[in-house]
């Protein structure tokens, strides 16, 4: 079985810019999968390559398992793309807008109940007939969404889809796209807000200057966490200050009764820091470690790169 | 081929200037009616190009012609400029249509523009004129390829644009000039020699006068000389659009 999108040593130069070098990916079927990485770092280049929109240097790319430039009529067949940049159409209303989309791909006769259903999981219903000018940015994204998925496509890729939207009609959008991925939809985002990525993306590709710097399940990227060292902090029922060299050592700050101390994974195990306190008569009421979150492990990662 | 892909571009594109049909239609109506009007008063008395042909009859062929190839370039070029500049390109770009069918599909609403705005005038200039009507097979063959090869010249100057400025200089720097010097108010046999030669180096010129003959019977060089370097100019052009959109040229860079 084929994967959904199947990424294999693709380059891609702007005159002087190495936009990609050589990057290779794997989206299986039925993934939410997240594109992360920071400005610049190539995620667009790569979609547009995906979605024909841009020529790669070198490399291959196949979506449903049709090459994008030898097969590129079944592969655009498979996939809707969501464009970072809010583009329209001021010529047309936003029903017109998605007649035509669907006619594109050969759709129009059976789309039309399809275009109702899209309108109304969007809340796009009340504007249908308005004419793209007349809508608000919040409203042409979702516009852009709709037609995107207006050919019914087995891929969906969404390029920073919340970027300028507010917190309500995020979650809805967030609603939206859950369904899809449940229907059985493959999906890909791309987003800067990382609390979105880590609550919906099963998987997670971490690019920077157009290199993958991180792959993995959101699991274990989380429980990487950043670098080598973890923060555990503990409460003691009072002040102390007899601590041992060992345990002075391993201080990160101290404030009253609350201290944090640093542990290396390697060496360290939180059993033996309650150990030595007890040794020390400390009474311990409450120990946590602080967890690290995707945040932590992007910047590690892409701050590793760029160094 | 996706048949109704391309339908659907072609229907687009009549669309965006069926909607704005005040200014991609009926302006350039009234244009040539005010040349027709200014020069004809003028010159009718005194000019007489063809036996037995006023000149005001002589001018409306060539009126036409010049507005057929000014819309058909101004409705694929204007509307590429258009859509890559505010971005929604990507609409099609995105869609599996083929390089061949994007072609047709402006191609076809390109002469669709250029029929409309040569048809109107034809019909309101009915009213001041009566005109012979020789072979209406060359009229329509010269009106369909003329604005065959000026709907492709639009469409590569269209994707090698980068701004509307580049169109506009496009437009009133090549078509203008080339579209007024090529015999629409006039016959090159009354022009000194080496202006005569010029012109013959003009396509536009074999436009005109082929399109005059199917009104006349008569025109300044035979037609099938005049149809030759049409057609051969819209193959020219269409083989080089086909070749800049198969290779992406700068739609998707
Ligand atoms: N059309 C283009 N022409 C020239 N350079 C480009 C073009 N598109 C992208 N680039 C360059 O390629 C690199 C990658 O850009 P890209 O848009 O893929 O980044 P991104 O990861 O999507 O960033 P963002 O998060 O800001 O959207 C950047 O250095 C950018 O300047
Ligand atoms: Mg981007």
């Amino acid at each position: 079985m084929s994967p959904a999108i199947q990424i294999e040593n693709v380059h891609k130069h702007y005159g002087e810019v190495h936009a990609l070098k050589g990057l290779s990916l794997s989206i299986e079927k039925g993934e939410f999968f997240g594109l992360l990485g920071p400005n610049g770092a190539g995620k667009s280049t790569l979609i547009n390559i995906i979605a024909g929109l841009t020529r790669m240097d070198s490399g291959r790319v196949s979506v449903m398992g049709h090459n994008v430039v030898s097969n590129y009529r079944q592969s655009r067949q498979s996939l809707g793309v969501v464009p970072q940049e809010l583009v329209f159409d001021p010529f047309f209303s936003v029903r017109e807008i998605l007649q035509i989309q669907a006619g594109y791909f050969g759709k129009a006769k059976q789309s039309s109940a399809w275009i109702e259903i899209l309108l109304e999981g969007l809340n796009l219903t009340d504007k249908a007939d308005a004419n793209m000018r007349a809508l608000s940015g919040g409203m042409k994204r979702r516009v852009l969404i709709a037609q995107a998925l207006v050919h019914k496509p087995e891929v969906v890729i969404l390029d920073e889809p919340t970027a300028g939207v507010d917190v309500e009609l995020r979650s809805s959008l967030w609603r939206f796209v859950k369904e899809l991925h449940n229907d059985g939809h493959t999906i890909v985002l791309t987003t800067h807000y990382l609390e979105e990525a880590e609550s919906l993306c099963q998987r997670i590709a971490i690019v920077n200057q157009g290199e993958l710097v991180a792959l993995d399940s959101k699991e274990s990227l989380l429980a990487r966490g950043v670098g080598s060292t973890c923060t555990v902090s503990v409460t003691l029922s009072k002040p102390i200050n007899n601590l041992t060299d060992s345990l002075k050592n391993k201080l990160k700050s101290c404030d009253e009764n609350r201290i944090e101390f640093l542990l290396n994974r390697d060496t360290d195990t939180i059993i033996s820091l309650v150990d030595n306190l007890r040794m020390i008569g400390a009474e311990i009421i409450d120990l946590r470690t602080e967890d690290a979150d995707l945040e932590d492990v992007f910047i590690e990662l892409t701050r590793q790169v760029n160094r | 081929m996706s048949w109704q892909g391309m339908y659907t571009l072609f229907y687009k594109e009549l669309r965006r200037f069926g909607k704005v049909a005040l200014q991609t239609v009926l302006a350039p109506i009234m244009t040539a009616l005010l040349y027709l009007l200014v020069f004809s008063h003028v010159l009718n008395e005194h000019v007489s190009v063809y036996n037995g042909v006023s000149y005001t009859a002589f001018l409306i062929p060539g009126l036409i012609m010049m507005s057929i190839i000014q819309n058909s370039f101004a409705n694929s070029s204007s509307s590429l400029v258009q859509s890559k500049v505010t971005g929604n390109i990507v609409f099609v770009l995105l869609t599996p249509l083929s390089y061949l069918e994007f072609y047709l599909a402006f191609l076809a609403s390109s002469i669709v523009r250029g029929l409309s705005v040569g048809l109107g005038i034809f019909l309101v200039a009915s009213f001041f004129v009566e005109l012979p009507l020789h072979n209406i097979f060359w009229l329509l063959i010269f009106a369909i390829f003329s604005s065959a090869v000026l709907g492709s010249l639009g469409i590569i100057a269209g994707i090698w644009a980068e701004k509307f400025d580049h169109m506009a200089g496009f437009q009133n720097f090549i078509i203008m000039p080339l579209s007024f010097l090529s015999g629409v108010f006039y016959s090159i046999h009354s022009l000194p020699e080496f202006w005569q030669l010029l012109s013959k180096f003009n396509p536009f010129f074999y436009m005109i006068d082929g399109f005059r003959y199917g009104f006349f019977g008569v025109a300044d060089v035979s037609p099938y000389l005049s149809l030759l370097v049409v057609s051969s100019f819209w193959l020219g052009f269409a083989t080089l659009t086909l070749f800049m959109l198969h290779k992406g040229y700068k739609l998707r860079d």
